[in-house]
């Protein structure tokens, strides 16, 4: 009875098949490849690099002020110019990166990790437990994001990893919705069933069936989360719920460099542009990661 | 066949026909000098299995080859005028008014959101047939014709509404609409039950002799192809293999293909399939019963929570002979799914007690339902969704020997793949995932993950409907020797008579719910005990061959 969709499927299948089992050539990769991903990528790789060896892209010490040397003009010896205290703004961009990136890195692993937690536990038990997990995930949903994370940073402190786990906390809804629809869909699945049938418990099929085949799209939104979360972390910096200075923060550069803006348009523009260029780019991976899952 | 065919040119004259797909990398060519022409008032029916090429030959007809396939030569005359290489908007006054579409697949051929009224009407007036008032009346008149109900009712109602044959009556409605000379449908009842499938069959038929339309039948079931087609063209690998008039060609065969289509249709072998288990069981005493069902009842709570539960399963009782075969024949929503969810142990029945090699299943719970699941296995019907699509094929079929892990790593690998090859899947198919298999080497796995546990009792929910026939034919021997080597009792479910006369030993016939006929599968088909058997018999397509040969 389902003969119909089971033909068209057979044409697909085996073109599929053929697709993944021939080794692509590079340059037919390259060809293949659209640019804005391949610059997406590049982005994303630069900005990592930056955090993880900084001392590769400048000479400059990003703390030490350099003495006469207060609010140049971008020229060749400051890429970028330099701050109020003689302090390369090139320099601190390349060495706040680790701040951001990792602050959006444990704000993504952490909205991801008790999100798919709570979604699997929701989707899997059902009934009450779910109901009182998914009415937990509304009332996370009915808080505006950043309120609620400014009241997490004032219960926990101020710092790095305090204004990552408050970011982590808003995404936690999303990821436990989306988590649960997903188990949801992959448990009334046939294969699903058929592994209770040969005699599976509970927690094998959980985490052999229904945990991998939910995983796909939950990781593409994760993706798409941390781009968000560079950007609520460079907002909590920029209000001075981060980092505390002189920790070379994105958000913290902005907001330094506001107090200057009619003299140094540079300060606040250069850090303002980076932001801008790595959400983007998270968000075009990302949903490149949609399109191969789908 | 029209005798005046010479003087009037043929209404479609395809001629060294060749299509190729683009996967990204290269065209792969799926349809090679395919040549045929269709007479007016003729029926000629496209036979061959999935991957032959009849759909994509069909749909480059009326021009809607999938974005990536591409017309690499020959050409396609309508009336004499070649329109293979036609853009889309001069088609598109061809399309239903010349040529007409019946697809597919009638749950999702019909747009959810609209009504019948509209989406009927929506021929009507691209083409400018009708307007206003006249729309309206042309529109019933149209849905009356294809024998709905109430027609005056349907126009207002939206497609989840009405069930599969009624959908499928109104794209018929839609493909009639303007009179087309061609019609071409493509699988227009694979997804439909026998009955129903004979009911629009014969309505295709009828508005073609009354409105004298030519009809391009595309189907994997030659025993529909012999029943309704003037003329056969049998395809495979995109190639025809044979072509000629019905009758010559089932009569007849010159290709060794079309001989194995025959050989193969359930619908033309009147000789069991199987080796007769009576003959082996008949002094086996009656206690050797593995499967007892008895006054089983399902009863389900309806969504909107008043009213009177809906009764799915009416007391149900039957009994299985270890070795033997008892089918279970119905139409979708007989109950049939809903009785063997319950022997299989996925739900609790209502009223009634089951029994499995002595086990009492109202008993179990917890860990003994597990334990007790060791003894009876599940082959579902569509084996794309069955397999975790995610897992290769061999941890497929190795897991549930880990779920029960009594085995050694060692001796669980000999096992899976002594029980794979068992089931005649080559060793190379180990570890491929289920998306890179064939429709009919994922159902091998899926039986082979049922075996692998040595069950006495496999439960085959419509195991081999979704397959070709010649696939099908392959399983059901696979499933005979299995049977025959193993000595394992099987519950086979299905709504195909031609299959089950093949297989099963004893039968039992679902109407709604309730036994209507049931006994060994000789008596019920010689004798058939209620006027719905008999309608289900009569309606098992490829009989004229029968009457025939």
């Amino acid at each position: 009875m389902t003969t119909f969709d089971t033909i068209h499927d057979d044409v697909i299948a085996s073109g599929r098949g053929q697709r993944t089992g021939r080794r692509l050539s590079l340059p037919l990769l390259m060809r293949r490849l659209p640019p804005g991903l391949v610059l997406s990528w590049l982005v994303l790789g630069i900005a990592f690099l930056w955090a993880v060896a900084p001392w590769l892209f400048t000479s400059y010490n990003p703390l030490e002020g350099v003495g006469g040397e207060q609010l140049r003009r971008p020229d060749a010896g400051h890429l970028l110019g330099t701050d109020a205290l003689g302090r390369d703004l090139y320099a601190r961009i390349v060495y706040g990166a680790v701040h951001s990136l990792a602050g959006a890195f444990v704000a993504v692993a952490l909205g991801l990790v008790i999100g798919i937690g709570l979604g699997v536990v929701a989707g899997s038990v059902r009934r009450r437990l779910d109901d009182a997990i998914m009415r937990l995930v509304d009332v996370l949903l009915s808080i505006p994001p950043l309120l609620l994370s400014l009241s997490v940073i004032i219960l926990l402190g101020f710092g790095t990893v305090n204004a990552a786990i408050a970011v982590g906390l808003t995404s936690v809804a999303g990821f436990a919705r989306l988590a649960r629809s997903e188990v949801v869909r992959v448990r009334r699945s046939d294969y699903v069933e058929a592994a209770f049938g040969s005699g599976g418990t509970f927690s094998a099929v959980l985490w052999r069936h229904v945990l991998p085949n939910s995983l796909t799209s939950v990781l593409g939104i994760a993706a798409l989360q941390f781009g968000s979360a560079v950007l609520q972390i460079s907002t909590l910096g920029f209000l001075g719920y981060g980092a505390p200075p002189p920790t070379p923060e994105w958000g913290l550069l902005i907001a330094e460099g506001r107090n200057y803006i009619s003299t140094a348009w540079w300060l606040t523009t250069a850090p303002g542009v980076v932001v801008v260029l790595v959400v983007l780019a998270a968000n075009r991976v990302s949903q490149s990661f949609g399109k191969v899952a789908a | 066949m029209s005798t005046s065919a010479a003087a009037s040119p043929p209404v479609l004259e395809v001629e060294n026909l060749s299509i190729s797909y683009h996967d990204g990398i290269a065209h792969h060519r799926a349809v090679h000098d395919v040549s045929f022409r269709i007479e007016p008032g003729e029926v000629v029916a496209l036979v061959g299995e999935s991957g032959s090429g009849k759909t994509t030959t069909a749909q480059s007809i009326i021009g809607l080859l999938q974005a990536n396939g591409r017309i690499d030569g020959g050409s396609i005359k309508l009336n004499g005028t070649d329109i293979a290489r036609w853009s889309d908007r001069q088609l598109d006054v061809v399309r239903g008014a010349k040529i007409s579409l019946v697809p597919q697949d009638p749950a999702s051929s019909l747009n959810p959101v609209k009504t019948i009224g509209a989406q009927v009407s929506e021929i009507l007036r691209i083409h400018g047939a009708a307007s206003g008032h006249a729309l309206e009346a042309q529109v019933i008149s149209l849905l009356e014709r294809v024998g709905l109900s109430e027609p005056a009712l349907r126009v207002r109602q939206y497609p989840h509404e009405l069930s599969g044959g009624m959908r499928q009556r109104v794209l018929i409605a839609i493909a009639v609409a303007l009179k087309p000379q061609l019609i071409i449908a493509d699988e227009p009842t694979s997804a439909l039950d026998v009955t129903v499938q004979r009911r629009i069959l014969d309505l295709i038929d009828e508005l073609r002799t009354e409105f004298g339309t030519s009809v391009l039948l595309v189907t994997h079931d030659l025993g529909v192809a012999a029943d309704r087609a003037d003329r056969l063209v049998v395809l495979q690998g995109g190639r025809v293999q044979e072509l000629g008039a019905t009758k010559i060609v089932l009569a007849a065969p010159r290709s060794a293909y079309t001989r194995q289509l025959i050989a193969d249709a359930p619908s033309f072998s009147a000789v069991a399939r199987k080796t007769p288990a009576t003959a082996r069981e008949k002094a086996a005493p009656s206690d050797n019963d593995v499967v007892i069902v008895d006054g089983l009842v399902q009863d389900f709570v309806r969504p909107d929570g008043d009213g009177k539960p809906f009764r799915a399963v009416d007391g149900l009782s039957f009994r299985v002979r270890r070795g033997t075969t008892h089918a279970i024949v119905g139409e979708s929503g007989s109950g049939k799914t809903t009785s063997i969810r319950a022997i299989v142990g996925f739900q609790k029945p209502t009223a009634g007690r089951i029994e499995i090699d002595g086990t009492d299943l109202s008993q179990l719970r917890g860990e003994t339902l597990r334990q007790f699941r060791r003894k009876i296995q599940l082959v579902y019907q569509n084996p794309y969704g069955s397999l975790d699509p995610r897992q290769t094929v061999f941890d497929i079929v190795a897991e549930p020997l880990l779920n029960f892990g009594r085995l050694a790593r060692p001796a669980r690998e000999a096992k899976a793949r002594a029980i794979l090859s068992r089931v005649g899947l080559p060793e190379a198919a180990l570890s491929r995932r289920p998306h890179a298999l064939s429709g009919g080497q994922r159902q091998r796995v899926a039986i082979a993950r049922a075996l692998v546990l040595d069950p006495d009792v496999v439960v085959l929910d419509e195991a081999v409907s979704a397959l070709d026939v010649t696939v099908q034919a392959r399983i059901l021997d696979l499933l005979d020797e299995l049977q025959h080597d193993l000595g394992l009792t099987y519950l086979f479910v299905s709504h195909d008579l031609a299959v089950v006369r093949q297989i099963s030993d004893t039968v039992s016939v679902l109407k709604d719910g309730r036994l209507v006929d049931g006994g060994a599968v000789e008596d019920v088909f010689e004798r058939p005990g209620s006027d719905y058997t008999r309608e289900l018999i009569n309606a098992i397509p490829g009989q004229n061959r029968a009457a025939l040969v």
